[in-house]
């Protein structure tokens, strides 16, 4: 059978990036083709090319076999292609509805909306494809699971044939991740082609019909799922062999250093964020929040650090009251922070990266002396900063924007983690970073937690969290639902966990005392 | 796997925190007795029981629809809305409304406007439906001017401009409707450059990216100049360019018969009538047309709406021209429907308080309205009580629209929803 699409030598260059290099791929009609590589292999641009959103430099384009030139979204609808954007594209105070809806709408007297239409025909694709949803919810009020399927919604209300679907389980919960995969399924059995962007190998090997491989812009080969090899395929997607185990003894806890007692807090809107939560870190312990995004983890890192106030309850740092102090003063006691969003809350982007290294330091002794910084003490700090955190910058006075993701999160922990601290919050510390960066960021927080530091770590990756964790919470809807033992709890049972379902046997399986169920 | 899929489907419901704190419980019940307080205190003591407060209730100049005056007992009302008052706040002390804080105090401070009325008109008597009356008329330019914004911001522009085009539309439509001495001719250039302002306003903001505010600021101070120079150049100097037909009365047979209500809203100004068509063009437009809601996509998520074919730039700028169009309407009531002249900054901050308004209206027409006609009320007590011969600076009374809109927004901004995109220029990737 012909294929259904087919993209010959696309090429496309960024100025000093080659960011794809003479692409060759072919979609088959009612397959899954995985596309797997690192972020910034070049995933993404030959995905935004096939949907008009840039232009290639080099190659075409040939949809059922007949060459097509795509120069904006509208164009890639129109031949038949629809793609679910990593960070949707749908607006939140619209319903499902309108949001479907939006750019082909049905009207009647003119101009009017015909919304039952669009209600009705909604219904028969959710029919069809078991994609369940309320035409009528307003989408922010919808979890982010739904908030997909409505994305689905919108492609086959317009009638695509190839879908798109580019890093789609980045928010989901390993439960709505299989949900989708289902749906997936579902969908090519009905005849539609799919091509699945991703960097996670479980994924790959869990759904895909055929899996490709980029590295650096260009293809590195392609794999037949049914015998691949999880390693091979790291290998592959990295260029070197990967370490995806992180090494650690076991320690045994210390002194409670951070203690959260019954905490709540709100957000603008007077919505209940963090649900009275309660929880202690002690010294030399890792304890992971793990929970899928918008639980309300942003909001207890910004209370823990002073960055938001609290409603109610108590945050001590070794017995002494912090409730909403000031981050300086939060800082001042001890404690580091790895925020969540390093580029609006951890640098000054414009700074250099000498500036940056001393942004928590800078107005004491040696970096300053009364209101005057000594710029040779800052300079000297940096470059030994620099290598010892083994930060790739042309030199301290480059300003931090025009660094790499992995070595902007470098500057970050060598600022946080060369001071004298007692506790560590870190949130989300790997976000976007590359595997190699992934590696070092891990061996450091471990090192930290072996020098006796305690350490809070706030991560949606799962993976994540099982491996540098001693102890477990999951966040759901604001509240702690189970605090467990990092080393004897199954991904499954934390995956329930984090869509708001307490395993019944959950004690029983685990042996007593693991599972301290707090709500 | 039955057991996993069934949370995920439902709508997330959040829980508040309560929204009444005890220390805003208590500040509001005592700020209630305070007014009861002040009413009893400086309002009723210093009247003598024998007097009388006479309440016209047909606007002046209009024999159609006209009632009976209200007369009441000055001192003896006003005991009575004080202990009312100290009803609420005692109640709000020890037990506290929840929900309903916020309507019992609009309450206190409606018997407090009506409390300073009374003592105010006490052995005279006060045209309460002129007051009325004008409220709705002085509503106008504000509300346009709300209206206009709602058109920009909604579709992700900022327009604090919209003084400035009403300023520029007020001086055009006096100058053109006194030279071709028609009213119509008037409203027609004064809209045509107030829409030229906007175009202006829309290639800065929308086509060079220009910080919207900014462009704005230069527009406002464009106008004001050039009306300045313009009027003192010619209106001034030649009074027959400042002389233009005017938009009188239109009486709507049969429901202007209907007391006090017929004479305030359905025997009056060509302005009020378009004001209250607008609100129901621009409302069902906006929420129910396929026009809305491609506009409205554009002001909370231009990429979205830019993946599904709508032209983000195209519709940015229609809104903006539009919302040019609506201020311009609102400019020319100054000259053509109320004063009849123009003077130099007669817009007085209108085109502002109609930003106001439209944030306190929550970017809705029917919200702006609302908040329009509030400040209006404002207004037309600082004006009708200096003909009563308060012993008020009048001056002072002057103040109180934009004491008022101060207060609205301090307790109101960032309440509501502001559209996600609103001052963002979009750029294609």
């Amino acid at each position: 059978m012909a294929p259904i699409l087919q993209l010959k030598g696309i090429t496309k260059r960024f100025p000093g990036v080659l960011a794809n290099d003479h692409i060759d791929l072919t979609l088959n009609q009612g397959e899954i083709l995985a596309l797997l590589g690192e972020n910034g292999a070049g995933k993404t641009t030959l995905m935004n090319i096939l949907y008009g959103l840039y232009q290639p430099d080099e190659g075409e384009i040939l949809v059922n076999e007949q060459k097509v030139i795509i120069n904006s979204p509208t164009d890639a609808i129109n031949t038949g292609i629809g793609m679910v954007h990593q960070h949707f594209m749908l607006i939140p105070v619209f319903t499902v509805t309108e949001n479907v809806m939006l750019g082909s709408e049905p009207v009647k007297m003119g101009d009017f909306l015909d919304r039952p239409k669009t209600s009705a025909r909604i219904h028969e694709i959710s029919q069809q494809y078991k994609l369940e949803v309320n035409p009528n919810d307003y989408v922010k009020d919808l979890p982010v699971g739904v908030q997909q399927r409505v994305e689905i919604i919108k492609l086959l209300y317009r009638e695509a044939n190839i879908l798109i679907f580019d890093e789609p389980t980045a928010v989901l919960t390993p439960q709505e991740a299989d949900d989708l995969f289902s749906i997936m399924r579902s969908l090519v059995k009905q005849g539609k082609s799919i091509i699945f962007i991703t960097h996670k190998l479980r994924e790959v090997l869990d759904v895909a019909d055929r899996i490709m491989v980029i590295r650096r812009g260009a293809v590195v080969g392609e794999a037949d799922p049914k015998i691949a090899d999880k390693n091979k395929l790291a290998e592959m997607m990295v260029g070197r062999e990967v370490n995806l185990v992180v090494e650690k003894e076991f320690k045994e806890p210390g002194e409670v250093v951070l203690s959260v007692k019954d905490l709540v807090v709100a957000n603008q809107f007077k919505q209940v964020m963090v649900d009275h939560v309660s929880f202690d870190v002690h010294a030399g312990q890792i304890l992971g929040i793990a929970g899928v995004q918008g639980n309300g983890q942003t909001e207890l890192v910004e209370a823990i650090t002073g960055l938001d106030k609290s409603a109610s309850g108590k945050i001590l740092f070794k017995n002494e009251d912090i409730t909403n102090c000031t981050p300086r003063k939060i800082t001042e006691v001890g404690s580091a922070h790895v925020p969540e969003d390093r580029q609006a809350d951890g640098l000054v982007l414009t700074f250099p990266v000498a500036e940056n290294l001393v942004l928590c330091t800078y107005y004491k002794e040696p970096f300053a002396k009364g209101v005057v910084l000594q710029y040779d003490k800052i300079l000297e700090n940096s470059e030994k900063l620099i290598s010892d955190f083994d930060i790739r910058t042309p030199s301290s006075l480059t300003p931090v924007g025009s660094l790499s993701g992995g070595n902007q999160q470098k500057v970050i922990i060598a600022r946080e983690l060369s001071r004298p601290i007692q506790l560590l919050v870190a949130s989300q510390p790997t976000r976007g970073l590359d595997v190699g960066s992934i590696e070092y960021i891990h061996k450091r927080i471990v090192q930290k937690r072996d020098e006796g530091c305690a350490v809070l770590l706030v991560s949606p990756e799962l993976d994540e969290v099982i491996e540098l964790s001693d102890r477990i919470a999951v966040m759901y809807r604001g509240k702690i639902i189970a605090i467990v033992d990092a080393g004897n709890v199954t991904k499954e049972t934390l995956g329930l966990l984090m869509a708001g379902i307490i395993p019944e046997k959950i004690e029983k399986e685990q042996g007593e005392k693991v599972v301290e169920i707090t709500f | 796997m039955t057991t996993t899929t069934a949370p995920s489907t439902a709508v997330i419901q959040r829980a508040r925190i309560s929204d009444i704190s005890r220390t805003r419980r208590i500040s509001t019940g005592v700020i209630e007795i305070l007014v009861a307080v002040f009413i009893a205190f400086v309002f009723a003591r210093t009247l003598q029981p024998d007097m009388f407060t006479k309440f016209v209730m047909t606007p002046g100049g209009i024999t159609v629809g006209s009632m009976g005056d209200w007369v009441i007992r000055s001192q003896f009302t006003l005991y009575l809305l004080a202990a009312l008052c100290v009803v609420i706040g005692a109640f709000q002390l020890i037990k506290g409304f929840g929900k309903f804080t916020n309507l019992m105090v609009g309450f206190v401070f409606l018997f407090l406007i009506f409390s300073f009325l009374t003592w105010q008109a006490a052995g005279k008597s006060l045209n309460l439906a002129g007051m009325l009356s004008s409220s709705v008329q002085l509503a106008v330019p504000i509300t346009l001017g709300a209206f206009s914004g709602i058109l920009c911001e909604r579709a992700g522009v900022v327009n604090i401009a919209i003084e400035g085009m009403m300023l520029m539309s007020a001086m055009v439509g006096a100058l053109m409707g006194s030279i071709t001495d028609s009213a119509w001719l008037g409203l027609f250039f004064g809209v045509l450059s107030s829409v030229l302002l906007a175009a202006l306003h829309a290639v800065l903001s929308i086509k060079y990216k220009i910080d919207q505010i900014i462009s704005g600021t230069v527009i406002n101070m464009f106008s004001a100049g050039m009306t300045a120079f313009l009027s003192q150049k010619f209106l001034q100097t030649r009074q027959e360019l400042n002389n233009p037909a005017m938009f009188t009365r239109v009486e709507i047979p049969g429901l202007a018969e209907i007391p006090l209500l017929g004479p305030i809203f359905f025997n009056t100004n060509f302005f009020v009538y378009l004001m209250f068509a607008l609100l129901i063009v621009i409302q069902v437009a906006l929420f129910s047309t396929r026009w809305g809601l491609r506009m409205r996509s554009v002001g909370e998520h231009p990429k979205a709406a830019d993946t599904l074919g709508i032209n983000v730039i195209k519709t940015r700028y229609m809104a903006v021209l539009l919302g040019g169009l609506v201020a311009g309407l609102g400019g020319a009531f100054f000259t053509l429907g109320s004063v009849g002249r123009f003077d130099e900054g007669m817009t007085a901050g209108k085109g502002f308080i109609g930003l106001a308004a439209m944030i306190f209206g929550n970017y809705t027409p029917v919200g702006a309205l609302g908040a329009g006609i509030l400040f209006g009320f404002a207004d037309s007590i600082g004006s009708k009580l200096s003909l009563l011969g308060s012993t008020i600076p009048s001056t002072l009374m002057s103040t109180a629209p934009y004491i008022i809109t101060m207060i609205v927004l301090a307790g109101f901004v960032g309440k509501g929803h502001v559209p996600a995109a609103d001052g963002v220029a979009y750029t294609k990737e």
